[in-house]
């Protein structure tokens, strides 16, 4: 028998468990967790916990009994801070040890801070876990105006509870336009007006490059020497891979921990899943880190089949979605590098998708309220993604019947 | 509490007291119903919630929306009585509801 240590009991942690355990592994298996709580979901923490829709207790992904079914051994307030690849051990941030036989990181990320002085002032908030969201949910009931720092998923996600909840709202976003680095002008163009119809105030181009908190307030200041004040400030501005601990043990590290199509670090007997992956995957042609729920799911399955020595290689086409008041955004695969952007559909009726191309092929596709052509989008990018450019363009053609048919 | 009885690839039973206001999947879930998986948590995303309403519920349980119908699309044996039980909410109405889940993985 042998055992197998999980370092971080997020999503990706909680489905290696799980995976090793259906895949028949009869040894030990301890997931490591810092933040004292089972593992949870972190995409209502943006949505529906926010808006006080959903109880904490909602976002458990599975029960305590479960994991007693399972014989996984949780150790949920015990941060691994060392990790010895020679001797087989780790240590715990309470003076533990443990051996292992074999690992897995599935340490997820954390936010990138702001690097400005007054930026400790605790009404300037950032959101990852649960006691991130308690605490903006908490200090919403009080504010009246915020100011969101960062126009992508997470800060536009803030940006619409806000608004729901009657707030004042400002987003700063550096790029000229919103989520620049994921979606096509189009899309960004058709965000912008969902928020500006519904009272949001945005300063594209614009960084903030001083803070002076008050006591009544804290007062902004951006690079074009835009003033503003806010009750709340909430930053969204990118995460860093929670890669240290593995970077220390001496395995290679870029914009995460490198692993290959099978999940596995330079050491074939040590993996790595979820948001702290660097991954060079044979599916695309540059190494990605992809942060979603849809990777760390896939990504923890197929490190769980190499831990059993029964390898898949990782070949699931990445997905996403973000909600936004009543709109509802579906992306499918990775559209770095595409040389086109076609539209289907008319994004004044809020309805649309957008389909990258790079050459003939399809890289990626965002569905704007358009859910069936998201689903088609998947099984056609599951399939290679050729669609001559002119039916993806016509909002007449059947897609689904067009891609069972390919 | 409406009892909901959860029926798993294998036959077994499981009957459920299972709160107003949750979820059919959540449902599944706090009592470890194998095979609904739920990956995406009830976002309507992932289609691992699959099951079968029982033929004697159809009408009280009702169709699926746009997105279900869609989403529904990626499920593995998709059947006139497929529904995401992400998205059924349980209600005094469902009191003694048979669901059968479907093959999730
Ligand atoms: C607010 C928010 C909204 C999101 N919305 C969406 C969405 O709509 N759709 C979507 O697909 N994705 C969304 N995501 C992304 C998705 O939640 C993540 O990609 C996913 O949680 C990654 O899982 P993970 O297990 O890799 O990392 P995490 O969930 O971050 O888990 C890693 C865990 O490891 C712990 N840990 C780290 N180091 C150690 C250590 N040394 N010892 C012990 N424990 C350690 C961490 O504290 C954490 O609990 C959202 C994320 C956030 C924060
Ligand atoms: S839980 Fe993902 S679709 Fe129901």
């Amino acid at each position: 028998m042998s055992s197998i240590a999980i370092i971080g009991a997020g999503q990706a942690g909680m489905q290696l468990a799980d995976s090793l355990r259906r895949g028949g592994f009869e040894g030990s298996v301890i997931l490591y967790g810092d933040e004292g709580s089972l593992p949870y979901q972190r995409p209502p923490l943006s949505k529906q916990f926010l808006l006080g829709d959903l109880e904490a207790s909602r976002l458990n992904f599975r029960p305590i009994a479960h994991y007693e079914k399972l014989a996984v051994t949780l150790r949920l307030d015990c941060a691994v801070t060392q990790v010895d690849l020679q001797t087989r051990t780790l240590a715990m941030a309470n003076g533990e040890q443990a051996a292992f036989d074999r690992l897995a990181f599935t340490t997820g990320a954390r936010v990138r801070k702001l690097a400005l002085p007054g930026a400790e002032d605790p009404r300037v908030c950032y959101l990852r876990g649960i006691t991130d969201a308690q605490a903006i949910r908490e200090r919403l009931a009080t504010a009246r105006r915020v100011v969101i720092i960062g126009g992508g998923f997470i800060g536009l996600e803030v940006a619409a509870v806000a608004r729901t909840l009657g707030k004042e709202v400002t987003v700063l976003e550096a790029q000229t336009r919103l989520m620049p680095r994921v979606v096509a002008p189009v899309v960004s163009a058709y965000f912008e007006a969902v928020h500006n119809q519904r009272g949001v105030r945005f300063l594209l181009g614009e960084s903030l490059t001083a803070l002076a908190p008050t006591s009544s307030a804290l007062g902004l200041t951006t690079a074009s020497a835009t003033y503003l004040e806010a009750d709340l400030v909430v930053v969204g501005i990118g995460v860093h891979p929670n890669l240290e601990l593995a970077a220390a043990a001496g395995l290679p590290c870029e914009g995460g921990i490198v692993v290959n199509e099978f999940a596995c670090t330079r050491d074939p007997t040590v993996v790595a899943a979820g948001d702290c992956t660097w991954q060079r995957n044979i599916l695309f042609e540059r190494p990605h880190r992809l942060e979603s729920v849809q990777n760390a799911v896939d990504q923890a399955k197929v490190a769980a089949a190499s831990l059993l020595e029964k390898p898949v290689a990782y070949s699931q086409v990445p997905w996403f979605w973000s909600d936004q008041y009543d709109v509802k955004l579906q992306m499918v695969g990775i559209s770095t590098g595409f040389e086109a952007a076609i539209v289907r559909g008319n994004p004044e009726t809020g309805a649309f998708s957008v389909f990258y191309y790079l050459g003939e092929r399809v890289l990626a596709v965002d569905s704007i309220n358009r859910p069936a052509e998201h689903m088609a989008a998947r099984r056609l990018l599951a399939s290679g993604g050729l669609l001559a450019k002119e039916l993806a363009a016509d909002p007449a053609a059947d897609l689904k019947t067009i891609i069972e048919k390919n | 509490m409406p009892k909901i009885t959860y029926v798993d690839l294998d036959g077994a039973k499981f009957e459920c007291e299972v709160a107003n206001g949750l979820s059919v999947m959540e449902g599944a879930i706090a009592n470890m119903v194998p095979g609904i998986l739920a990956i995406c948590g009830g976002s309507c995303a992932c289609s691992t919630c699959h099951a079968y309403i029982d033929e004697a519920w159809s009408a009280q349980v009702g169709a699926a929306n746009d997105i279900e119908d869609a989403t529904l699309d990626l499920a593995n044996e998709r059947r006139p009585q497929s529904r995401l039980t992400c998205q059924i909410q349980v209600t005094p109405t469902l009191d003694g509801l048979v669901v059968h889940v479907a093959k999730n993985d």
